[in-house]
């Protein structure tokens, strides 16, 4: 389950909402074990695309570094979908390689809905779960 | 010799658990070679051919060795290797 609360969940979407038509991504961070989203990061998409993204990779260098620094991991991984589902795509599936976060997907296809939905993706198997959402 | 490798989580299952290890080399291609005497199995999950993999970022101190030279990177002693597996996804 990904607990979350509603001012990063906003967050997220407003962002997503944002960079529409292009992929958003980014990155919650937290206390390392906490499984508990504290800190956005959103991040720039180097690929600039509707159908692709990719964190720039000095810029993931500071972020991960600066986590590091601050006893924090990526909790929540984030990123959009444009035209499609919020589900993770067989991309998203070979690349995710943070096994404890959870890939949050939102879905920016309608423009009156966006789609939330959080996975966890370990060694290629995709669960999706429940968002909790807390004031 | 010392150069420090940094692991990523996802990798750590080479290393017995550990964050960091080291290594020794005059290139990265070397440190990697070094590397996987000691942890085996983890300079292919670097290494495709005779390329760093695409979705891989290999960082030595502050600099993405692409912009480096690669495998050729020299590398020395008090050196800090970062490996991170790149976040990427898309729509397909």
């Amino acid at each position: 389950m990904l607990t979350i609360s509603r001012d990063l969940q906003a967050k997220i979407i407003a962002h997503a909402r944002r960079d529409h038509p292009d992929e958003a991504c980014g990155v919650i961070a937290g206390p390392v074990g906490s499984d508990r989203p504290v800190r956005f990061i959103p991040m720039q998409n180097a690929e600039r695309s509707p159908t692709f993204y990719r964190f720039d990779s000095h810029e993931q260098l500071k972020v991960w570094r600066e986590m590091d620094d601050r006893d924090e991991e990526p909790v929540v991984i984030y990123h959009s979908h444009t035209a499609t589902e919020a589900y993770p795509s067989r991309t998203d599936i070979s690349y995710a390689s943070e096994p404890q976060a959870h890939y949050v997907l939102v879905s920016t296809r309608d423009e009156s809905e966006t789609e939330f939905r959080s996975y966890r993706i370990v060694d290629g198997e995709v669960t999706e779960e429940p968002v909790k959402v807390t004031e | 010799m010392a150069i420090e490798v940094r692991i990523p989580t996802i990798l750590r299952s080479y290393t017995g658990g550990a964050k960091s290890v080291q290594g020794s080399g005059a290139t990265l291609d070397e440190l990697l070679a070094d590397l996987d005497a000691r942890h085996g199995g983890l300079r292919d999950r670097l290494v495709e051919g005779e390329n760093l993999r695409r979705f891989v970022n290999v960082y030595l101190n502050d600099e993405d060795v692409r912009f480096l030279g690669g495998l050729k990177t020299p590398v020395s002693d008090g050196d800090t290797v970062t490996v991170l597996p790149a976040v990427a996804g898309g729509a397909s």
